[in-house]
């Protein structure tokens, strides 16, 4: 294994109370992102969705495209020029014991030419509700990615001790 | 000195005598998540795929998986079984792959929450892409980690590497 650094850990959080929202706001110099999340929201008996927001950019700039796995059945969608992405989707307060994960990818996200690509996966054990959920997302700005912003849909909180880590890839 | 993610842990690599199963044992507690990165393929006959259950702390798992076969798509519960690699039935030189990630594997409040990407191509009418989200019911931190095979014994060349990732 290199001795290289190359996934280079740019900041963490972990939620000492139910939070509304977690913001990154300082990741320079890198070439990807990558957001790891381990936690629950406040959201009675579901689970919810985690929405991202790029440089506060709340407009209709963002459409994604998802898969998904209940454990009964397969499903797929897609929605346009909505006003966040959805990231992926973790456990509401059904269980207070069980966390879900989500593993967020931004690629190439300083680049001033082009719009943002975004892949999502997460990960929980509600059945009947998006237990396996993977999903491509776009952020249609040649802005450079600044900042980001995470909030559950519903919620209305992330719930306390959910983790937030944000990794940098750099080129090779 | 800088952090250097992510660090491999462990190798396996199967040997010519092949292998019942792959094991991870006495994970060091030093880092925030492992990634398990495994190339498997099974001795197993009469099926193009051979599912794996995966085993921590000798303990068992739980797992939604979404899949697809090249034709359609489906979802299933499972109790330990992730995902599917190629067989002896399969084009030959041809592993499934399969990447887990363990999120907080050191906590000791929750349980712990995993995700598997896995593929089984071969070159053949049915392969397979799957998507698993997986449950280890238990608040004990995770201190080992087994792959079993249900049909057959795991090949030479098989390989699983672990790794561990800090957070700082």
């Amino acid at each position: 294994m290199s001795s290289a650094a190359t996934y280079m850990p740019i900041a963490t959080t972990t939620l000492g109370s139910n939070t509304a929202s977690v913001t990154f706001n300082s990741f320079s110099g890198y070439t990807d992102l990558i957001i790891v999340i381990n936690g629950r929201t406040t959201r009675a008996n579901d689970s919810d969705a985690v929405q991202i927001i790029f440089n506060s950019d709340n407009s209709n700039s963002y459409s994604f495209t998802l898969l998904y796995g209940d454990g009964s059945s397969a499903g797929a969608g897609q929605a346009s020029n909505t006003s966040s992405h959805t990231l992926g989707r973790l456990i509401g307060t059904s269980s207070t014991t069980q966390p879900s994960m989500l593993i967020g990818q931004i690629m190439n996200y300083s680049n001033t030419t082009t719009y943002k690509t975004i892949l999502g996966r997460s990960a929980n054990q509600i059945t009947n509700n998006y237990g396996v959920y993977a999903n491509v997302g776009l952020y249609r700005s040649t802005s450079a990615i600044t900042s980001m912003t995470l909030t559950p849909a519903v919620g209305p909180n992330f719930v306390t001790g959910s983790t937030f880590t944000l990794y940098g890839i750099l080129a090779a | 000195m800088a952090t250097v993610n992510p660090t491999l842990i462990a190798t396996v690599v199967v040997g010519s005598g092949g292998a019942s199963s792959i094991n991870f044992t006495s994970i060091p507690q030093t880092y925030t998540d492992l990634k398990l990165v495994a190339s498997i393929r099974t001795t197993r006959t009469g099926s193009t795929q051979d599912a794996v259950a995966l085993s921590i702390n000798s303990g068992s798992t739980s797992e939604i998986l979404l899949q697809t076969d090249g034709s359609s798509a489906s979802s299933n519960t499972q109790g330990g079984y992730f995902g599917y690699v190629d067989t002896s039935s399969n084009t030959a030189n041809t592993f499934g792959n399969l990447e887990i990630y363990f999120p907080n594997y050191t906590n000791t409040t929750t349980y712990k929450s995993f995700s598997v990407d896995g593929v089984e191509e071969n070159n053949a009418t049915q392969s397979y892409i799957m998507l698993t989200s997986g449950l280890y019911s238990s608040t004990s931190a995770i201190t080992s980690i087994t792959i079993n095979g249900s049909g057959g014994n795991y090949v030479q060349y098989s390989t699983a590497y672990l790794y561990g990732i800090k957070n700082s």
